[in-house]
């Protein structure tokens, strides 16, 4: 964090890989500066394709959401309410009364689930949990069925569509699986001015998240919390976030489920259906024929 | 609060020009109430990605669907000697058999790696299960088809004959085992994901996709003549579960959370499917219009299966829906 200088894990070399120590992001809104860094250096690392200039309109967003060639992604979060003890004055002119207004940054990225709704989606075998616990698509195996699309509860990965370079696959965040295999620190850590985004083992993360969320506290941010589902069916993310204020705003579903814990009940219910339907055919044919 | 709305109309109309000509030319903008989005969530982004499936799968489904539950027929007819509804059954049987695949396949981002769905088995992947479920029906379907017309030719003589005759059977019922499957597991499939209109209603979903499998199987048997009393009874038994099941919809819903099943274009498409394939072929059933009967099921039951994909579109893009449902 802040003030570690080259002693930070964001900076260090280490070998988590190499000793199979489960890793994290810890995203911090309250020191993100919305300089779009970590895009740029994991599109860069990684030779993600553009896809597309549009101007969104949406705040100083031009990104719009994660996606197969969008891997991290900063919101900016307009609301009508104060930062901390934040004093609030008036916006508009020619009027003196106090208008409330804050802008928060926040860093999207892939969550890594405890439980990947991707993972446990895919048929091919392409995507795979890795030994510093991070969820990873093997591109040269995903035959694009666009399964893992609609099993990720975070809306996180898509399928590339034509004409970008390796179309027809799904894309996600790699974790920088090839970056922490050679123990450096991922790119969009790594490059980071404000160590907003904290690389790290996941325990110490987790102890770190939530002390930052007590500090915050303490200096008036009351909306401070963590983001890290653990008591949902998806049992924690490993890229966990802080945010001020609900999850909605930031576009992070509530309570998000993996969606194997539907598959008993609609298991059952075909189940049921099958043995119905070879029943109404024997039912027809013996009293009808 | 009107002067509110008046900001958020010109910031909307101003992002939506920005969006299209690049550049804005209005004057500045007073931001008193103004920029804060009052749209849904993050700027009304999606919190769930929708489907990427174009119109192959609805069509895969649908003619699965028919394939799965036709060798339940061919079954019928070997146990009642009724040869040429076997041979027919089977023909569709093998004909959904080919089409199923080659339907799955072109909706696959990169074809030529389809075989990479056979490399593992996950239980707890419908989609993989689904695969094996196809692939294992196609290698009964098929030859069960072609050993039937063997048999039925006499290509072989004396033992040989019998024997062709038992290995059809015995093929027949291994299609129609897997095909039960092939008819259902497409519920599941979309049931068991993060788009709410879907989830919500994982239980549903695989009696309506078999049920309308079993219909469409018996429908396309009787405008190939077989117009015959089960044909009739079980015509009218899967269009009373379909109007119930439309009934269940209707009632079931989980306002927002479900809207895009109930509303708009998607809403319209499962509902004008259900009830072609529910309330009206028991209307044309009862009036003794037996091909105009099966004509509506068909169409229902294909058009529910294109309407279920626009609503899951639809409701992967709505973040409202996603919040409700978790709410
Ligand atoms: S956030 Fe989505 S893409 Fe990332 S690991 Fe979880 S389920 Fe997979
Ligand atoms: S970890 Fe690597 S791949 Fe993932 S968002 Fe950061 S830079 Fe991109």
């Amino acid at each position: 964090m802040i003030g570690e200088g080259t002693q930070s894990t964001n900076q260090r070399k280490h070998s988590f890989a190499q000793d199979h120590v489960e890793v994290g992001f810890f995203t911090d809104p309250s020191v993100c500066i919305g300089c779009k860094a970590c895009e740029v250096a994991c599109k860069e690392w990684n030779e993600v394709p553009d896809d597309g200039f549009t101007w969104t309109g949406n705040s100083y967003d031009n990104t719009g959401h994660l996606g197969a060639s969008t891997w991290r992604h900063v919101l900016f979060v307009e609301q009508d309410r104060t930062k901390g003890n934040q004093i609030a004055g008036p916006m508009s002119l020619g009027n003196d009364s106090e208008d409330p207004f804050r802008w928060i940054f926040l860093s999207d990225v892939c969550k890594h689930c405890e439980n990947a709704g991707c993972l446990e989606a895919c048929p091919t075998g392409s995507i795979v949990r890795t030994e510093v616990g991070s969820v990873l698509v093997q591109n040269d195996v995903c035959n694009g069925c666009g399964y893992c699309v609609v099993a990720c509860p975070f809306g996180v990965i898509d399928r590339r569509p034509e004409p970008l370079p390796d179309a027809g696959g799904a894309f996600k965040c790699t974790f920088c699986y090839d970056r922490q295999k050679s123990g450096l620190t991922p790119a969009c850590a790594k490059v980071c001015p404000t160590e907003s985004i904290v690389f790290g083992r996941l325990d110490d993360l987790r102890a770190r998240g939530a002390a930052r969320v007590r500090t915050l506290q303490g200096q008036g941010y009351d909306d401070a919390q963590l983001y890290d589902p653990q008591e949902t069916s998806v049992g924690g993310i490993h890229a966990f976030f802080l945010l001020l204020g609900e999850a909605e705003a930031y576009g992070l579903p509530p309570r998000p489920q993996i969606p194997t814990i539907y598959l008993k009940s609609s298991w059952a219910a075909a189940v049921v259906t099958a043995i119905g339907a070879i029943a109404a055919v024997g039912a027809a044919f013996s009293f009808f024929a | 609060m009107s002067a509110d709305r008046n900001f958020e109309e010109r910031l909307e109309s101003w992002r939506k020009e920005a969006k299209h000509g690049g550049a804005v030319s209005g004057r500045g903008v007073n931001v008193a109430g103004g920029p804060i989005p009052r749209r849904p969530g993050y700027y009304g982004e999606a919190v769930v990605r929708p489907p990427v499936w174009t119109w192959e799968i609805p069509l895969y489904f649908f003619a699965g669907g028919a394939a799965g539950m036709a060798p339940l027929f061919a079954c019928a007819g070997l146990f009642l000697g009724l040869t040429d509804l076997a041979r027919a059954a089977l023909w569709i049987t093998a004909a959904g058999a080919i089409i199923s695949p080659i339907l799955l396949i072109m909706d696959l981002g990169r074809p030529r790696l389809f075989l990479n769905m056979l490399r593992v088995f996950k239980y707890q992947s419908p989609m993989s299960v689904g695969a094996w479920i196809l692939a294992m029906f196609g290698t009964f379907a098929v030859p069960a088809c072609i050993a039937f017309e063997l048999h039925l030719h006499h290509v072989l003589s004396g033992s040989l004959d019998t024997f062709v005759a038992v290995v059809a059977e015995v093929l027949t019922f291994g299609a129609a085992y897997w095909g039960l499957g092939l008819a259902t597991y497409t519920g599941v499939l979309i049931g068991a994901t993060a788009i709410p209109a879907w989830f919500l209603h994982h239980v549903l979903l695989p009696i309506h996709f078999g049920t309308a499998g079993l219909g469409c199987a018996a429908a396309i048997l009787e405008l190939l003549g077989f117009q015959i009393r089960p044909l009739f009874f079980l015509g009218m038994f899967v269009a009373t579960i379909e109007t119930l099941l439309w009934l269940w919809l209707e009632f079931d819903k989980h306002g927002p959370a479900d809207r895009a099943l109930h509303a708009g274009g998607s809403g319209w498409l499962i509902r004008s499917g259900e009830i072609l394939s529910g309330p009206l072929p028991i209307i044309f059933r009862l009036t003794n219009l037996v091909p105009l009967a099966a004509v509506s099921f068909l169409l229902g039951a294909l058009l529910s299966r294109f309407g279920w994909i626009a609503a899951g579109r639809v409701s992967g893009k709505d973040p409202e829906a996603v919040f409700a449902s978790q709410g």
